[in-house]
Order: structure tokens, then C-alpha cells, then sequence
């Protein structure tokens, strides 16, 4: 094994064009577990703890830039106004040691159905920034999962950064697993609203080969709630709309039984949870509406 | 490979290391401090938590060659490092790189290998060489198999650098990282909890 140790961005794009097998380790919160159960044994290590431009973040007019090794510790600390949906995902993560290790562009790069941020940043809206010596481009969140553990990258690509819609409306978060600290999801689910287009978001973790958006549901009660008026009235979500929401929600998954939960449970739980953050979203706007329209 | 980086204050070397190592590896195998204890390997259970730049990490899942130049603290260095921190308001990776005399900061690596808590002075303290966590961890009986207990002191300690006044949810949090199988923390909450009423005291 080679332990690659590039001092910039640029050699580092460099050494991952020379050595296309070489595995990225930023946070190595999943790298090293692999390698210390001798599940792994890469041929390079290319080690991107020396790139302190990764570690930074920049709060643009639309969005997030984030860099690939902002820790979850620092996204609770510093982006949660910007980015509440993330912030929820990151504090769910693991444990204190965990979050001040690893962050959103190892959790894009082994691309694990169970990834915790993968929910929030589908429910965000969110681009992929990857580089090669070739040139840089944006994979929209959407196209970046391909299958279990693998994602859009090519060989000779890192992750430099994902861009992040800021919140133009409530975000919420839930993950169901056996205690609160240091589980992996039996599923999650991320829930955004987006006032300015009218339009809600989700995410799905840990309920299919890759983390998916439940779309059929979104355009349901994108329907639904334009139909009704409610973005304007912000009355109650009419409980009938809620449960169907919900049911479409479940109906997204594409589960599988395992040792942290069967499939059957795993589509109950995701409805749960839609029809859950969906309520606790849509209080949080009520209120913001009541505010800025005053109390006449 | 060759990695350099500071221990506790002082500059160390460790030579043969393979690229695939872990952190936690190099200190135990390499460098002789057992403190930090190996237990799941997989980042789970916490008992082999140490400051990486003063940040808490669980030092299996740092590949050794990335804290080449960097400054580890583990659970032999404590003590010093608290004293250091109540003296000095810290101490800086460059003065204790500088000079490795008496009273320079940090602590050798013979002094950390050879270091133990001194239980027969756990009643007044007198003699011992231990941080205020430590102390309180005897005092409140939160040790019983101490195999998770080198991970929970440097956790809990960083947390009180942070936060001096917990709340029991604050502790809970910060020791969420950190599995005990003997006590069912109890105790361990009140040694804590003790550790932050007696630092206020002291203030």
C-alpha cells in the first residue's frame, strides 16, 4: 500500500489521475473500518486531510458551497440556519467523535443507501462538485446515486464540494434506529419545504438501493396544496392529504429485510415519518406566516 | 514510512509504520502508551478516543499518516494537560516543540509510559499525579472493569474545557460517543458532574 499525501488541490487531482484506484480518505470514518477489518486493501491511500480548503464553506446568495470535508460538527455549529435539513442529518450522525471527523463528501463517496446526509441534501436540493485533471463539473443530487455504494463519479474525480440550496422554508429530519447515538439508519427520511417555489422536497435513506426522492408524492401534494390554497391561507393540511402524502411516501420504497429491520417495517416507518415532518414543517410555516402578516 | 508528530507535548517518531495503520496502532504497538484502549476498532464504542488538535476523535479510524506534524493528546498525557491548561490557559504545540527541559509543557514519553492513577491516594489526591476528571472518576466509583475509562476521561474532559457548566442532557451528549458496560453510567454522570461543580468551586 502507498499512503499518497498531496499538499494542494491540485496535486491531489494529479495523483488521482495517475493512480485512477487510489481511495480518497478525508474523515476515514468508513475508510479505516474497511481496512481494519481487512475488508479493504486499496493499493493507494490518497489522504486529503492537508487540503485545508476542503474544510471551508462559503455562504453564497442561493446556496451552500460546502466543502467535502466540512465536519458534521461544524455544519451543527455554523450552518444551521442556512442549511436546517443538513444540520438535523449531521446531529444524527453517529457520535461527538464521529461528527468532528467525518462530513458530507465521505458520506457522497461511499454513497451508502444509509448515508445520513443524503436524505436532507435530496430534500434541499443540492449539486455534486467534482473534479478530475480534466476540468470540474456539477452532478445534480438527483443523478448522483447510481446504485448501493456507488454514485456518478469517474474514476479519475474527487468530490471538492457540494453546493446546497439555502432554506427558503422549513426543514426537518428524522431517522428511526434502535437508540439515538451511533446507529445506522434502519431508514430515514428528510422533508423540505420551499415557499418561494411552492414546492416540497423529500429524501429517503436506508428504504431502497440508493437514497431516492419520493417524486410521486411530492407532485401530490405540490397538487394539493396549490388546489386548496394553502400556501396562501396556511391553514391545517387536511388530514386525508397527509395520509395519502404518507402513503405515497411508503409506497417510493424499494426496501430490503435486514438485520436492522424488515422491508415491511421499513415502509411503515418511512410513511410515519412523512406524515410526521410534514406536520412539524408546515406548523413551523403557519407560524412564520402568522408573523409576517401581522396580528389585525 | 516514517511518521512524525507531537505526543503529549513532546515530538515523536515512529518508524515501519504501514500505510493501512491506524492511529490508535502507532501509540499502542509503536509508542508503548496502552492507555487508549482498542476495543471494537470500527468507531463504535469510543474507548480509544484522543485529541487530535485538540478536537476529540477516536484515534482507530485515523490513518497514521495523517497526523504527520499534528498534536495528540491521549489519556497518559491528561494530567499534565490539565495542569497545563489551569496554569497557562493552555499549551502551545510550538513552545512545547521548542524545548523538552524541566517544566516544558507536555509529557515524556518514558513519564507517559510508566504512568499510572496511584490508587492509594485516591482519598486526598496527595501525591498523585491526576487531572480533576480523573480524581472525580475515583472519588464517584466510576470505574469498574476501566477498560472504556481512558476514552470517557479525554471526552469528558474536553467537554468541561468547553462547557464548564453542563447540563446532565450536555454530558449525555458529549459521552454519547463512549460505551461503558459495567457501570450503566450512573456513576459516571456524578463524576462528572462532580468534576463541574468542583472546577466552578475552584474559579
Amino acid at each position: 500500500m502507498d499512503f499518497l499525501r498531496p499538499a494542494s488541490w491540485e496535486e491531489a487531482l494529479a495523483a488521482k489521475a495517475a493512480h485512477p484506484t487510489a481511495v480518497p480518505i478525508a474523515g476515514g470514518t468508513d475508510v479505516m473500518v474497511e481496512i481494519n477489518f481487512d475488508h479493504r486493501r486499496p493499493e493507494y491511500l490518497l489522504d486529503l486531510n492537508r487540503i485545508g480548503e476542503l474544510d471551508d464553506w462559503e455562504v453564497g446568495e442561493e446556496s451552500v458551497r460546502l466543502g467535502a470535508s466540512v465536519p458534521y460538527s461544524a455544519i451543527m455549529d455554523n450552518l444551521r440556519g442556512e442549511l436546517p435539513g443538513l444540520a438535523l442529518a449531521s446531529h444524527t450522525v453517529a457520535s461527538p467523535q464521529i461528527r468532528n471527523r467525518g462530513g458530507v463528501g465521505g458520506n457522497l463517496g461511499t454513497a451508502s443507501p444509509a448515508g445520513d446526509a443524503h436524505p436532507a441534501l435530496l430534500a434541499a436540493g443540492a449539486e455534486v462538485e467534482a473534479e478530475s485533471v480534466r476540468g470540474s463539473r456539477l452532478i445534480p443530487i438527483d443523478a448522483f446515486y447510481t446504485g448501493v455504494k456507488r454514485n456518478a463519479l469517474a474514476p479519475d474525480e474527487l468530490i471538492r464540494a457540494v453546493h446546497i440550496k439555502k432554506a427558503d422554508g422549513p426543514q426537518q429530519y428524522s431517522k428511526v434506529g434502535t437508540r439515538n447515538a451511533m446507529v445506522i439508519a434502519v431508514c430515514a427520511f428528510g422533508l423540505a419545504l420551499h415557499p418561494a417555489t411552492r414546492t416540497v422536497r423529500t429524501g429517503i435513506g436506508s428504504a431502497a438501493p440508493t437514497p431516492v426522492r419520493a417524486k410521486a408524492a411530492e407532485e401530490f401534494l405540490n397538487a394539493a396544496l396549490e388546489e386548496g390554497g394553502f400556501w396562501d391561507n396556511g391553514k391545517i393540511i387536511t388530514p386525508s392529504v397527509a395520509k395519502q402524502f404518507a402513503e405515497l411516501c411508503s409506497g417510493a420504497c424499494n426496501p430490503i429485510d435486514d438485520v436492522r429491520g424488515t422491508a415491511s417495517y421499513r415502509r411503515h416507518a418511512v410513511g410515519i415519518m412523512a406524515r410526521r415532518t410534514l406536520t412539524w414543517t408546515w406548523e413551523s410555516y403557519r407560524g412564520t406566516a402568522a408573523r409576517t402578516e401581522g396580528v389585525a | 514510512m516514517r511518521v512524525s508528530f507531537t505526543v503529549n507535548g513532546r515530538p515523536q517518531e515512529a518508524d515501519d509504520v504501514w500505510e493501512g495503520e491506524s492511529l490508535l496502532y502507532v501509540l499502542r504497538e509503536r509508542m508503548g502508551l496502552p492507555g487508549s484502549k482498542n476495543a471494537c476498532e470500527q468507531g463504535e464504542c469510543g474507548s480509544c478516543t484522543v485529541r487530535l488538535d485538540n478536537v476529540p476523535v477516536c484515534s482507530c479510524l485515523v490513518a497514521a499518516g495523517q497526523v504527520e506534524g499534528r498534536d495528540v493528546v491521549t489519556v497518559e498525557g491528561l494530567a499534565d494537560f490539565a495542569k497545563q491548561r489551569e496554569q497557562h490557559g493552555g499549551c502551545a504545540s510550538e513552545a512545547s516543540g521548542a524545548s523538552a527541559g524541566p517544566g516544558a509543557c507536555g509529557t515524556p514519553l518514558d513519564a507517559a509510559k510508566r504512568w499510572e492513577a496511584r490508587p492509594s491516594d485516591s482519598q486526598t489526591g496527595e501525591g498523585a499525579e491526576l487531572a480533576p476528571i480523573q480524581q472525580a472518576f475515583i472519588d464517584a466509583g466510576a470505574v469498574q472493569c476501566g477498560f472504556c475509562t481512558p476514552g470517557l476521561l479525554v471526552a469528558a474532559d474536553e467537554m468541561l474545557e468547553r462547557n464548564p457548566t453542563p447540563t446532565d442532557a450536555d454530558i449525555r451528549e458529549a459521552l454519547s460517543g463512549n460505551l461503558c458496560r459495567c457501570t450503566g453510567y450512573e456513576k459516571i454522570m456524578d463524576a462528572v458532574r462532580l468534576a463541574a461543580a468542583r472546577q466552578g468551586e475552584a474559579v
